[in-house]
Parts: C-alpha cells; structure tokens; sequence
C-alpha cells in the first residue's frame, strides 16, 4: 500500500492545537504564512451546541456528569484522559506515570483550570539557587515582553502585588472571594500564609469584541461558548482563521513521523488518518510541534532514519529524559460554621478566586522548591456524588452516622458547602532518571510504537508534600475548621499523587546553549536540524511552582516571531 | 409504557436528534435545532452517545429486583412534599449505573438477593412483600455502620452503597436541586457573598483587596491598560 502524497507544500506544519500549536498558528498565519495544522482528535468549537456541556443540568444525563467516561465528569470538555482507547503506553518496573491526553481540536485548554502564572526571575536561574537540576539559557527579562503581550491577547484577571518572583503583569480585575475563601484567608493570615487574588485567564472584563465577558456560571471545564475563557480554539485558531490567515486543518491526523530530506532537513510528516486509517504525507519548509510535551518526544523518537538513527534531533541521547511533573496532594477541611448556609448563586468563574502563591524561603527548609496552595469549595452544583456518604460528617459533631429516612434529606442539607479543600501544586526536580523511550513491546491501534515511562518521586518531592499537609492542618485548624483524615505518611510518599497528575508534564526536548546536554536552543529549535521547533512543554529546563501554560505560550510566541525573522532573513 | 420504558425513549429520542442533526441542518432554522438540543441533549461524541444507547437499551436488573430497589429507595428516602424517588427518576439511574459501573453489578445483585434470603428466613416473604415494621427491623442492622471496624460487613456495605446511589439520584434530580436550594448554573454576575450572608459569619472585605476587584458597571468596556499594567478603562 502506498503512502498518500499531497501535492500541496505548506510554509509551516504544526502539529498539535493546544495553548503553544495554538499559538505559532496565531502568530504565524497572521505574519502571511500557509499554515497546516495535525490534529489527532475531531473539531472542537465550543459554540457549537451540538458538543456544548456549558450550562446542563446533572438530570439532563442518565448518569447525573459522573465520570465514567470522561475523567473529569462527563461534562467536561476533553475528549480523551488517562487512559485512550487503542492508544496505551507503559510503564517501566513499578514506576508510575499516568499520562493524560485530549484528542481535540485545542487540545487541554478546553478544560483546564485557566490559572495562568508567569514564572519569576528566580525559577529560570533555580540552579544559581540550590544547585539542582539546570538554569535556561534565558531569563525572565528574555520572556517578559511576551508575557505582556500574552496577558493583552488572551486576557487574565490577577492584581499587580510587586512580588519579585510573581511578576506582576497587564491583569483584568479580579473577582470578589467567596464565602468558604474568606474563611481560607483568615486562617492562611494567622499562619502567617500570603494570599493574593487568584490569576485566571477569563473575562471578568472585556479584552475585545469577538469574545464574551464571563457570566459567572464556575464551568470553565466545559469550554465557554461564548469564548470567555482561554481555549486554544476559541481564542487563538478561530481568530487566526478570521483574520484572513491560511490556515488548513487536519483533523483526525495522527502524526506518527517528521520526514526528512537528503540533507537531513526537515520537509514534512507522515500521519496516519483515522477515519480511513490510511497514512499520508504532507509536505513543508518548516515543522513545528506541539503535540505534548511526552507525544512530542514520541514523534521525534520514532522519526528514525539512516542519518537520525536515534531518532531525529536526539543526538544528545536526551529526548524524553527530563521528563517532569508538578508536586500535588490535598486536604480537606469541615468548617462547622459554614454548615445551614444560607443559599445564594456562588458559582463565580470556574476555579478559584484566591489562591498562596509560594511564601517561604527554601534556604531555611528542608526541601529545595516551593509550592502553591489552590483553594476549593463553596455552594457548587450538585453532581453525581452529591449525597454520599450524608452524615458522615455528623462524627465530629457527636451525632449518629448512617441510618435512613427523612433525616437524610436534612443532613444533606445542612452540610452542603460546609467543606472546602486546599490542594498544593509544586516545583520538582528534572533528573534525566526520569523519562520517556519508545517502547519497542508495543504499537497503538495505528501501528504507532507507543511510550513507555520510568519515573519515581525523590525525598525532594516527599519532603514538600510532607510540608504541604503541616500547612493545610495549621491553616485549617486557624480558620475554625476541623481537618478531614489524617496526614498521609511516608509510606503513601506523604499523599504525593502519581507523576502525571497534575498534568504538568514538561521537560522532554529541554532547553540548553550546548547541543551535549539539551536537545533544542533558545528559541526552542532543534541542535540538530534547524527547520524543526517544539514549542509545547517539552523545552521546559524546569517547571517552577507555578503552572505551564502562561509559559508555553509566551515561548511559543517568541519562537514563532524568531521564524518570521530569520524566513526574512532567508535563513530557513 | 411504564415510567421506565418512557423515560428510556425520551433519552433515546433526544439522542435521536442529535444524531440526525446533520442531515436536517438545511431545512430546519438554526435556533430551532438548537432549542431542541438545548433542551434535551449534551455535547457527546458519537462514540460516547453509542455507548449510552447501548447502556439504555440494555436492561441489567430483573422487574422483581427493579421493585426490591423501589421499596428501598423510599424507605432510604420517604417521599414528602419536597420530592419524591420517583420524580426524581432514582431508580432508572441506579439501573443505567449498574451498567456503566460493572463492579456495582454483584453487589446490588447480591445485596438484594441477601436481603430476601434474610426476610424469607426471618419473616416468610420477601422484602417487598414484609410489613415496614419488618422492613425497618432488618434495616436497623444494616444501615449504621460500626465506627470501630475497619472493614464493615458485607450488609452495610451495600446499604451505604444504595444509599449513595438513592441520594446522589435524588440530589441531582430536577426536584432534588430545587430542595438542595441549589441557586446557580445560570448567567449571572458575581459581586461578592450578600452583606447579610458576611455579617452573619462575621467576615467582611478588606478595603486594599476590594480596590483590586471587578467593577460589575464598567466590565463592557473594553481593558486598557497604562505602561505599568494599571486598568485604566
């Protein structure tokens, strides 16, 4: 069977539609250039009633939203989750990894908590600090006018505070805490605990006339249908696409290899497409990926030629290694006086409305990076689970669990909204013992070979989650509330959650001055073949304590500028 | 049709014009399709909605134990003025759920199997069929669990678990929401909790933070910002 050609070359392919292949289209097909786009899932459009989940009710579905077929409940708007169909992946001995994909156009941002942090001075230059893992090649200075301009494109509330290593940033206003997060901030103020408005990117405020202002319905995990959240269809491709850009969508497209030419140049992908599960190829001058920080890896590794024979851009032996995570675990706390609430819409925006971004100093602890602290609560939806377990709660108030009859209904009642939880979100170490390979055992329903994942939590990691808890019960105990189950001990790594968790995943195709020790330079472009880029997660050196997204894209738009320069300069 | 059979066809129906929606996108005016759809369905792949259908056309419990789950399920939640387990369609979802969640299926199934080798042993008749007094009586040994175990026995585990699925089904119910007091899902905007709800807890904004917050007049216009990030729109 012979491979599908297109006849037609593009200037660029981007494979991958989330927040960074989102972003090179943007900025690429706005600068004139035919842009191709591999999508490995279906079109996404939020709009669209036919795929919205903004706004149903929990009757509307026989199943009430639980999250039998979707992890995050079956209204959430990604198509995928840890585990697909006919695309596995391993894992190496009893190491863990859990790997979370989104088969869509946008990718992740359709669901994602929209918190949008720039990383500081401090986290490009961690090294300088504590000695472990890798400084970037750049520096917050390098990155800051794209932030910038991050923060004016896509829009994101937050408050200027002049905290050096949280940048301030070009921030809509902030909406008011609620209830349950005023009760967090009482007790974070009296252990001493910053707390600062949270930064998200929706629309408290209007950033410009083709998107909607957030009408407050807490359902950003279902995609806005009136485009008031960042997703990477909505607010970057649609746009690109209205703006006159040429913009070709693959949709359904699996990548499995970038192509060579007999100079070892890039000249475009094969795919496998997954209605006809034909493979085709598609030609360009440029690749860019943007598949995922680990589908990334994938691609180059299994992109192996005579000249490549380690795959292509892996002559540092370094794709996939690297691969790292962000720290988290949770608690929950019961605040009696939040039980009988009285009842009001508190939906707010989807997320929370304050969060702690990291407070202490490392030097004088025993772990070497910090941690955020995410905030959760409050009078939501009900949704399947609502009622469970219905007077549990009654242990600590003395009274009789379990039973049955009209009480119930009352117990259900009176602790509705009287929970709320806090989830830490850390910085771990990249170590190269901590990776990705192609895993020669196994292929995906394409043929694909697939990953496989080696990844462990080292003491630096332990440690923080153990300082997580300490925070969680001081800060509860502080706000009146009673600390739902006990610290997790270092037998269950102190409640640290598998590596893959947090969906943070970053690190694979690092980013480094010296071909020996990273695989692409500072504008994210392949050492070895210098018409390839990646520009999601992967480049990442380290992740800080913060949260990716802000970052890939800002990268993404610094590296897309530096293709339209050199095409100028006629050196791509 | 029974209230099964009709809520099964309404689901299935409503299915039906999603998945039809292509081909009458021509004739029908955009607002009508998406009146239609906004009213009885929900973003799903076709994949996801396939396996739905199969789920509904499915049918997992026996009509006696679909009765033995009734006669629970209004024992675990008399009916009352606010709503009732059949308003709520409770038993409709625990039969989809024993199908979407395999592992509930042997211990429903064997948990109401249990309860009426109990009642036959004990009372002479099955469970449905026993006085509330005798109902009561074997409930009372099944519904509190034993703080100090740690592991409960295998009757109050199942009696946890139906109770779940009675109390989820009903608290996600149309009726179920509308005692829950629940008041959202709706557009809206947020300006803070009530002054009644934040004197009677005690709390109250602080100046420095409220500067910092959304001024609901002027969230139209559209962000300016001065060079040192400062909203001046």
């Amino acid at each position: 069977m012979q491979i599908i050609e297109s006849q037609k070359t593009y200037d660029v392919i981007i494979v991958g539609s989330g927040a960074g292949g989102g972003m090179a289209t943007k900025v690429l097909a706005d600068a004139g250039l035919k842009v191709a786009i591999m999508e490995a899932g279906p079109f996404f459009d939020p709009a669209n009633p036919e795929q919205r989940t903004q706004l149903k009710w929990p009757y509307e579905s026989p199943r009430r939203g639980a999250g039998t077929q979707r992890d995050f409940g079956e209204f959430d708007a990604a198509y995928g989750g840890w585990n697909i169909e006919g695309e596995p992946y391993n894992n190496i001995g009893d190491t863990k990894f859990d790997w979370f994909r989104s088969r869509m156009l946008g990718g992740r941002t359709n669901h994602w908590g929209r918190i949008s942090l720039r990383f500081g001075p401090n986290d490009f230059k961690a090294k300088d600090r504590d000695g472990l893992g890798d400084n970037w090649p750049i520096g917050y200075e390098d990155l800051k006018p794209y932030y910038d301009k991050v923060d004016k494109l896509i829009g994101v509330f937050g408050s200027n505070e002049k905290r050096y290593n949280d940048p301030d940033g070009f921030f809509l206003p902030a909406p008011k805490p609620r209830l349950h997060e005023l009760y967090y901030i009482k007790g974070a103020k009296k252990s001493n605990v910053d707390v600062i408005p949270s930064r998200l990117s929706i629309l408290t405020k209007r950033i410009n006339n083709d998107r909607g202002v957030c009408f407050f319905c807490g359902q950003c995990n279902r995609s806005c249908s009136v485009y008031a959240d960042f997703s990477s269809g909505s607010c970057l491709i649609f746009p690109a696409q209205k703006n006159g850009g040429q913009v070709d969508l693959f949709l359904n497209s699996m990548v499995s290899e970038v192509t060579i030419d007999e100079h070892g140049k890039a000249n475009g992908v094969k795919y496998i497409n997954k209605e006809d599960r034909q493979q085709y190829a598609l030609k360009s001058k440029i690749v860019v990926l943007a598949a995922s920080a680990c589908s990334s890896a994938r691609i180059l590794l299994n992109s192996k030629s005579e000249k490549y024979p380690n795959g292509l851009g892996n002559s540092s032996g370094l794709i996939g290694k690297y691969l790292h995570d962000s720290t988290g675990t949770d608690r929950a706390i019961f605040v009696p006086e939040l039980m009988n609430r009285k009842r009001y819409n508190e939906d707010g925006v989807g997320g929370l409305h304050v969060y702690s971004p990291w407070w202490l100093d490392n030097k004088k602890l025993d772990f070497p990076r910090g941690y955020h602290i995410e905030v959760w609560g409050g009078l939501g939806m009900p949704g399947y689970g609502t009622g469970f377990n219905p007077n549990d709660l009654n242990k600590h108030l003395g009274l009789t669990v379990g039973g049955y009859g009209n009480g119930l209904r009352e117990d259900v009642k009176k602790f509705y909204g009287s929970v709320l939880g806090m989830s830490g979100r850390g910085e771990s170490i990249a170590r190269k013992e901590n990776y990705c390979e192609i895993d020669p055992t196994t292929v995906d329903e394409f043929g694909i070979p697939v990953l496989r994942f080696n990844y462990s939590w080292s003491d630096f990691e332990r440690k923080q989650a153990k300082h997580m808890h300490q925070t969680f019960e001081e800060i509860g105990h502080n706000m009146g509330g009673i600390v739902l189950g006990d610290a997790p001990e270092k037998d269950k790594d102190y409640g640290l959650l598998n590596p893959g968790r947090i969906i943070h995943e970053v690190g694979t195709t690092r980013m480094g001055s010296d071909p020996k020790t990273s695989v692409v330079n500072e504008f994210e472009r392949l050492h070895d073949v210098d018409n390839v880029f990646v520009v999601d997660a992967g480049p990442f050196v380290s992740q800080a304590d913060k949260n990716p997204t802000w970052t890939i894209l800002a990268l993404a738009w610094r590296t897309s500028d530096f293709i339209i320069e050199e095409l100028k300069k006629q050196n791509l | 049709m029974d209230r099964r059979e009709s809520l099964k066809s309404m689901i299935l129906g409503s299915m039906a014009v999603g998945l039809t929606l292509e081909s009458c996108v021509t004739e029908t005016p955009p607002e009508v399709i998406e009146d239609k759809i906004w009213k009885y369905t929900y973003g799903r792949t076709p994949k996801e909605a396939a396996f739905d259908e199969e789920l509904l056309l499915d049918q997992f419990f026996e009509d006696q134990e679909l009765q033995t789950i009734k006669t629970l399920a209004n024992l675990i939640l008399p009916p009352n003025e606010q709503g009732t387990i059949e308003q709520a369609g409770v038993v409709e979802f625990i039969e989809f759920m024993a199908k979407d969640v395999p592992e509930f299926q042997v211990k429903i199934r064997g948990g109401l199997m249990w309860i009426n080798n109990y009642c036959k042993t004990h009372y002479q008749a099955a469970f449905v069929n026993c006085t509330e007094v005798q109902q009561k009586e074997l409930l009372d040994k099944m519904a509190f669990p034993d703080m100090e175990a740690e592991v409960q026995v295998q009757e109050i585990q199942f009696f946890s678990l139906m109770r779940n699925l009675v109390l989820t089904g009903y608290f996600t119910s149309e009726v179920g929401i509308k005692e829950l007091d629940y008041k959202g899902n709706m557009p809206n905007v947020w300006d803070g909790v009530p002054q009644d709800v934040l004197d009677d807890h005690g709390m109250s904004y602080d100046a420095e933070w409220l500067a910092k917050c959304m001024d609901p007049n002027t969230r139209g216009d559209i962000a300016q910002w001065d060079d040192e990030g400062n909203l001046i729109s």
